[in-house]
C-alpha cells in the first residue's frame, strides 16, 4: 500500500469539498477500496471516509418508503430493515462474511457496482431511488453495465431509498470460492407489476428480465416462469459457469424466488 | 473407562493454549534489531528470456541496501531434487538446475528473476516495483498443456531437454508383457481417462523466512516456515551455498500448516542468508498470499488413462495405467518420487490383483513446481482405483460392496506381496468394510433417498475402500529406488537431575499435536506425569538429526526412535538401580515408574534415579557413567500400511448441480490409537480437503501460463458449511508388525481415501436420477461441471 492522507469530515458538504481535491477518493467500509490499495492496484494520496457523516448512516421507514444511508453497513440493514423490509435484509444478511458485512455498506456497493454483487439486484428489483449529493437518479438509470454508474465527477451516492414492495424474495446462488452470485435474483411484487432484477450473470451488469417481469405480473407464480427461455447471449462465462450455466441459473433462481417470496 | 492420560487418553492439545490464546511465535513474529526486507521481483510471463536488468535506478531508491539478480548466484548450486528415477530404458532423469533467482530464463509466472533488500518492507516494494519496470524479458510461447509439452520439441522449458520430459518411468517394467497378456484374453476391460486436479497447498501461515550472519563468529542462522528443517541445512548448506552444516542453523518455530509445500528447500531462503552475510544484518521476506498461489509447490496435476480387465463377476485380473504427471518449471525436492514411488507402487490398492503395470511420464510445464502434498501420490492412485473399480461395477451391473469384498485381499494372507513391489505387513480390510457398512446405516439408503426426492434432490452413496503407504522407508529399500538421502529418525531423551524430561524429536510438528502425543507416549513409559515431559523440535541446533514431519511418518518413525531411546534410558536407569540398592543388574524390574529389585520391596522411583545420576557421590565411574540422556536412530523395517473404507452420501441438486455433502462415514485401521482425539482431527482434517479437491478445489492456468485462480476470490477453499459432521471410527485394529508402538499414521488418510468417495457418490446420484449417460466427472465437481454432464 502507498502512503495516503485520511479524512473523516461530518458532513456531507464536507466531504464533497474534501473530495474535489486533486487524488482525491471516497472511503465508505473499505471492503472493496482497501484491498485494492494493499495490491497497489489504487493509489489514492486521500482517503475521505463518509462513516463519520450521520446523516448518510441508518435505516428509516418513510412516506415514500425504507430509506437507507449510504453509510449503512450491511450488518445494520439486515437488523434494522428486517421489519420493514425482510426481502432486503435476507439480502444484506446474505453478503460475505460478518467481517464483510460489518464494514461494508450500501452506498460502497452500488457506487463500486460489481457485476456480481448483490445489492445491485435489491436496488434495481425494488425500483428503488439513489439519492446523491446532487439529485435523485432511478435505479432503471443508475446502473449502466459493469463497474459503471450514473455517478458523476464529485458526485456521491448519499442513500437510497426502496418502495417497499408487498412481497419479495432475493435468491443468491453463491460462486464457490468468492460467494458472491454466481448469479442472484431479486424478485419483487408491487400492486402494479412484478421487477426481476438479475445479478452475476450479464456482461452487462445487473439487468432486469422483462419477460419474466410480463409474465409475472400476470400470474405470481414459478409456474409462470416455467416456458420462458432465458438467452446464453451476453452473459458470462469463466471458471465458474459458462454463459449456459448462468442462463440457466437465471431461470432456476427466479422460479425459487418467487417460490419464496410467496 | 478410557484412559485420562497416557497411551490412548484423549489428553488435550497442549500446544492450543498458545495458538489459542495468540502466544504462538511464528517466523514473521520475530523483530529483530537492524533487520532489513528483502522484496522479490518475479516474473509476470510464464516463460520469458531475460535480455536485461537494470537495476541502476532502483538501487538509488530510498533505502534500497542490496539488489541481486540470478547473475550473483550463477556459480552456486542448484536445489536438487532428492530422488534420482530411471526411465524405463534405464536412462536417468533429466534434471535441469534450479538456481536461487532465475537466470537467463523465467520459467512460469512467479519465477523470482531478482530480489531487492531495503530498510522498510514498503521502500523494498517500492524498488521491486522499479527493477520490474527496468527490466526487459522477451515473452516466450508458454507450455503448459502436459499433452502438448511431450509432442511439441520446437518449445522448452528448458533449452536443453527436447521433449520437456523429465523421464518415462515403468513400474515395473518387467512385468509390462504378463499385464498386456492378461488384458488380452480378459472377459471385460474398464477404461477411464481422468484428470486428478491440480492443488495450490493454502497452509494459513504463508512461507517465511529470516536469515541472519553473525561476522563474529562466521555462524549463519535461518528462521523459515519449514516442515523438515535438517533437510533444508543440509540442502542449503551442502548443495546451494557451501555453508558448512556446524556454521548453519535452521530453526522452525511455529509454522502454521504445510501439508507437504513446506518440506522443501525454497530460493528464498538461500536468498536471505546470502544477503544476510553481505549487509550484516538480518534480512527477512514473507510471502505475500498471492507469492503463496503462484510459488509454493503445488499438488497433484496427473492426467490418467486407467484400464481394469476383470471377469463378468468382478473379479479383477489385472490393472495398466498411464499418466502423465506434471512436475513444473522446476523439480522441486520430492517432486520425482511422489508421481513414481509414491504413486505407482500403491497402484495394487487393497485388492488381490495379480497384474499391474504403471507408466508415468513426467512433464516439464511453465507452471509452479508440483510436489508432495498431503498424502502425495496414493491419492491419485486411490481416486484411479476407486474410480474405475465403481466404473466397471456399473458396467457390469454389480453391487460395488460386493465387488469390492471379493476382491480385498483376505486377513489370513498377510504379509501379502503385491505386484508392484510393497509387502502388506497386516491389514483387516473386510473389518473396516462391515464396520463401515454399519456407521452408515447403508441398509436405510432407501429412506435417506426417498426424503431427498421428495426435496427435489438427488442423492447417491460413493464407497472408496483405500489403502496408503506411510512412513516411507527402509533406507536400504529407498536407496536402491533412488533416494538421495535416508529415511530413519532420531530422538534425544534428556532426564533432567529433578525427573523431568526434555525429549529432542526429528519430527516437526505444525499443527498435527506432537507436543501433546508425544508427551503422553513417554510420560506412560517411564510412569512420570505428561506435564513432566517437554517436546523440543524444530531446531538443528537443539535435535540431534531428523527429516522432518511428512508422510504421515512422525509417530511411526520419530516416535519409533522416541520409543527406542526411552528404552534406553530405563535400561540405563536398571544400571543405576542396581548400584543404588546393591543387587544385580539383571535383578532389577521397571515399572509404574519405579525400579525395583525383583522378589523384594526394595525399589527406586525414576526421580530417585534420575536425581542420582546427577549427583553421583558414589558412582563406581569404571562401570556406570553419571548422567540420563539417550539418542536413538531408528531406520524402519517397511513402510507402514494404514487402510479403511469410506462412505459418502451427497445430495444433488439436478437444476443447478450443487452437491452437498450429506453425510461422510469413516472406518480406518491405523494400527494403535495414541490419541483418539487427535486421530479423529487429523481424519476430519483430511476428509475436508479431500472434499475441497473433489468438489471445490481448482487451479487453473491459461493457454498463456498466466494463473487464473491466484486469489480466494477465485480459488475455493473448503468452509465449514462445505463440509459436514463426520462419523469417524478407528475402533478396528491390526497394530503395526515392525515398529515398537504398533502405529501406521492417520495424517494423510482422509485425503486419500476420501474424493473417490466424492466423486463415486456423485455419479451414483445421477445414475439414481435417471442420467445414467454420465460416466464421469473431472474434479472439481463442480455445480457447472454436474449440470453440463446432466445436459451435456
Ligand atoms: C470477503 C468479501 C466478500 C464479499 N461478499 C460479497 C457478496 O457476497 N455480495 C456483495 O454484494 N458484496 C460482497 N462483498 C463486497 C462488499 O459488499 C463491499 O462492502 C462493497 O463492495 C463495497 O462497499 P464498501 O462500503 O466496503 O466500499 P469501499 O470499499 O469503501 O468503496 C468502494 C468504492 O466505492 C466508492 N464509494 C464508496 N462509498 C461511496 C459513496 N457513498 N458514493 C460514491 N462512491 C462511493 C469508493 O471510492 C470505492 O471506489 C464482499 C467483500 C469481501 C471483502
Amino acid at each position: 500500500m502507498h502512503n495516503f492522507d485520511f479524512v473523516k469530515p461530518a458532513t456531507i458538504a464536507d466531504a464533497v469539498k474534501a473530495l474535489s481535491a486533486e487524488g482525491a477518493q471516497a472511503l465508505s467500509g473499505g471492503q472493496t477500496l482497501t484491498p485494492t490499495m494493499k495490491q497497489r492496484l489504487a493509489a489514492p494520496s486521500l482517503l475521505v471516509s463518509l462513516t463519520g457523516i450521520a446523516e448518510m448512516k441508518g435505516v428509516c421507514m418513510g412516506d415514500d418508503g425504507l430509506s437507507v444511508g449510504a453509510a449503512t453497513t450491511h450488518a445494520t440493514v439486515a437488523k434494522e430493515a428486517a421489519a420493514h423490509y425482510p426481502a432486503l435484509a435476507a439480502l444484506a444478511g446474505g453478503i460475505g462474511d460478518p467481517a464483510v458485512r460489518n464494514r461494508g455498506t450500501i452506498g460502497g456497493s452500488i457506487a463500486n457496482n460489481d457485476p456480481a454483487a448483490c445489492y445491485p439486484a435489491g436496488v434495481l428489483g425494488s425500483g428503488a431511488t439513489v439519492v446523491t449529493n446532487r439529485r435523485r437518479i432511478a435505479a432503471d438509470d443508475y446502473f449502466q453495465g459493469m463497474f459503471s454508474t450514473a455517478l458523476e465527477e464529485g458526485e456521491i451516492v448519499t442513500g437510497v431509498t426502496f418502495p417497499v414492495p408487498e412481497k419479495a424474495a432475493y435468491v443468491k446462488f453463491n460462486q464457490p470460492a468468492s460467494r458472491f452470485a454466481l448469479t442472484g435474483v431479486f424478485v419483487a411484487k408491487f400492486k402494479d407489476g412484478v421487477r426481476v432484477a438479475v445479478t452475476g450473470a450479464s456482461n452487462n451488469g445487473v439487468f432486469r428480465w422483462a419477460e419474466a417481469e410480463k409474465a409475472l405480473s400476470s400470474n405470481f407464480a414459478a409456474s409462470a416462469v416455467e416456458g420462458l427461455t432465458v438467452s446464453a447471449d451476453d452473459m458470462i462465462g469463466d471458471l465458474h459457469g459458462t454463459p449456459a450455466y448462468r442462463a440457466n441459473l437465471v431461470k432456476v433462481l427466479t422460479k425459487r424466488a418467487v417460490a419464496a417470496a410467496q | 473407562m478410557p484412559k485420562d492420560h497416557g497411551i490412548g487418553a484423549s489428553s488435550k492439545r497442549r500446544e492450543d493454549v498458545r495458538f489459542l490464546s495468540g502466544r504462538g511465535v511464528y517466523t514473521d513474529d520475530m523483530a529483530l534489531h537492524g533487520q532489513t526486507y528483502a522484496v522479490f521481483v518475479r516474473s509476470n510471463v510464464a516463460h520469458g528470456r531475460i535480455k536485461s536488468i537494470d537495476t541502476s535506478a532502483a538501487s538509488k531508491m530510498p533505502g534500497v541496501l542490496a539488489i541481486f539478480t540470478g547473475e550473483d548466484f550463477k556459480d552456486v548450486g542448484g536445489n536438487p531434487a532428492g530422488w534420482l528415477i530411471n526411465s524405463r530404458d534405464g536412462t536417468p532423469m533429466r534434471e535441469p538446475k534450479r538456481p536461487v533467482l532465475a537466470h537467463g530464463k523465467v520459467r512460469h509466472v512467479g519465477d523470482a528473476y531478482a530480489a531487492v533488500v531495503a530498510e522498510t518492507y514498503n521502500q523494498a516494494k517500492d524498488a521491486a516495483q522499479q527493477l520490474a519496470d527496468d527490466s526487459d524479458i522477451e515473452e516466450l510461447p508458454a507450455i503448459v498443456d502436459m499433452k502438448k509439452a511431450v509432442a511439441d520439441s520446437s518449445n522448452r522449458v528448458h533449452d536443453e531437454i527436447p521433449d520437456n520430459l523429465c523421464f518415462d518411468w515403468g513400474w515395473i517394467e518387467d512385468n509390462r508383457a504378463a499385464v498386456d497378456a492378461a488384458f488380452k484374453s480378459a472377459p471385460h476391460v474398464t477404461t477411464l481417462e481422468l484428470v486428478n486436479n491440480r492443488l495450490v497447498p493454502n497452509a494459513m501461515e504463508p512461507r517465511s523466512s529470516i536469515g541472519e550472519y553473525n561476522p563474529g563468529t562466521g555462524d549463519y542462522k535461518l528462521t523459515t516456515t519449514s516442515q523438515n528443517p535438517h533437510l533444508t541445512r543440509l540442502l542449503v548448506a551442502a548443495f546451494v551455498l557451501g555453508i558448512p552444516e556446524n556454521k548453519l542453523t535452521v530453526v522452525a518455530p511455529d509454522v502454521g500448516g504445510g501439508f507437504g509445500s513446506k518440506i522443501y528447500h525454497y530460493g528464498e531462503e538461500a536468498l536471505v542468508l546470502a544477503a544476510s552475510r553481505k549487509l550484516g544484518r538480518p534480512v527477512r521476506w514473507t510471502a505475500e498470499r498471492t507469492e503463496s498461489f503462484l510459488t509454493d509447490a503445488h499438488g497433484r496435476d496427473h492426467v490418467t488413462k486407467i484400464e481394469m480387465a476383470s471377469t463378468k463377476d468382478g473379479e479383477i485380473l489385472a490393472i495398466r495405467t498411464e499418466t502423465l504427471a506434471n512436475v513444473g518449471a522446476y523439480l522441486s525436492n520430492f517432486s520425482t518420487a511422489t508421481p513414481t514411488f509414491l504413486h505407482g507402487t500403491l497402484m495394487a490398492g487393497p485388492y488381490k490383483v495379480p497384474h499391474v503395470y504403471v507408466n508415468v511420464k513426467t512433464v516439464f510445464t511453465n507452471t509452479a513446481p508440483v510436489d508432495a502434498y498431503r498424502g502425495a501420490g496414493r491419492p491419485e492412485a486411490t481416486f484411479s482405483i476407486e474410480r474405475i473399480v465403481d466404473k466397471m461395477c456399473r458396467e457390469l451391473n454389480l453391487d460395488p460392496f460386493e465387488v469390492r469384498r471379493k476382491n480385498l485381499i483376505q486377513p489370513d494372507q498377510f504379509p501379502y506381496t503385491t505386484p508392484v513391489g510393497l509387502v502388506y505387513d497386516t491389514g483387516n480390510y473386510q473389518a473396516t468394510l462391515d464396520k463401515l457398512i454399519e456407521l452408515a446405516d447403508v441398509k436405510n439408503f432407501d429412506k435417506r433417498a426417498a426424503a431427498s426426492k421428495a426435496k427435489g434432490k438427488l442423492r447417491g452413496m460413493g464407497l472408496s475402500t483405500w489403502i496408503e503407504a506411510c512412513g516411507i522407508a527402509p533406507s536400504n529399500l529407498v536407496g536402491v529406488l533412488g533416494s538421495r538421502v535416508g529415511l530413519y529418525d532420531a530422538a534425544t531423551v534428556r532426564v533432567n537431575a529433578t525427573g523431568n524430561i526434555s525429549v529432542m524429536t526429528g519430527a516437526h510438528s505444525h499443527g498435527q499435536g506432537h507436543e501433546t502425543v508425544f508427551a503422553q507416549i513417554v510420560a506412560e513409559k517411564l510412569g512420570i506425569p505428561e506435564s513432566s515431559v517437554e517436546i523440543v523440535h524444530g531446531d538443528t541446533s537443539k535435535i540431534p538429526f531428523g527429516m522432518g514431519s511428512y508422510g504421515s511418518r512422525s509417530l511411526a518413525v520419530c516416535g519409533a526412535a522416541m520409543t527406542k531411546a526411552v528404552d534406553k534410558i530405563i535400561a540405563k536407569g536398571k544400571k543405576i538401580a542396581a548400584h543404588m540398592l546393591e543387587a544385580a543388574e539383571g535383578d532389577i524390574t521397571f515399572e509404574d515408574g519405579k525400579f525395583s529389585v525383583a522378589g523384594t520391596d526394595k525399589a527406586k522411583t525414576f526421580g530417585e534415579i534420575a536425581f542420582s545420576a546427577y549427583v553421583p557421590h558414589n558412582y563406581p565411574l569404571e562401570t556406570l557413567e553419571p548422567g540420563l540422556e539417550e539418542t536413538a536412530f531408528y531406520d524402519p523395517a517397511n513402510f507402514t500400511y494404514p487402510a479403511g473404507a469410506y462412505l459418502c452420501e451427497v445430495e444433488v441438486d439436478p437444476e443447478t448441480g450443487k452437491v452437498d455433502i450429506a453425510s461422510f462415514t469413516c472406518a480406518d485401521d491405523f494400527g494403535h490409537v495414541m490419541n483418539p482425539m487427535i486421530v479423529e482431527g487429523q481424519v476430519h482434517g483430511g476428509v475436508g480437503q479431500g472434499i475441497g479437491q473433489a468438489l471445490l478445489e481448482n487451479t487453473s492456468y491459461d493457454e498463456n501460463g498466466q494463473l487464473l485462480t491466484a486469489s480466494y476470490m477465485d480459488y475455493a477453499m473448503p468452509r465449514a458449511d462445505d463440509v459436514p459432521f463426520y462419523t469417524v471410527d478407528h475402533s478396528c485394529v491390526t497394530p503395526c508388525t515392525h515398529n515398537p508402538l504398533g502405529v501406521k499414521g492417520c495424517g494423510e488418510a482422509g485425503a486419500i481415501g476420501s474424493p473417490p468417495a466424492v466423486v463415486n457418490a456423485v455419479i451414483d446420484a445421477l445414475h439414481r436420477g435417471g442420467h445414467t449417460h454420465v460416466k464421469h466427472i473431472d474434479m472439481p465437481v463442480s455445480p457447472a461441471r454436474v449440470w453440463s454432464a446432466i445436459n451435456g
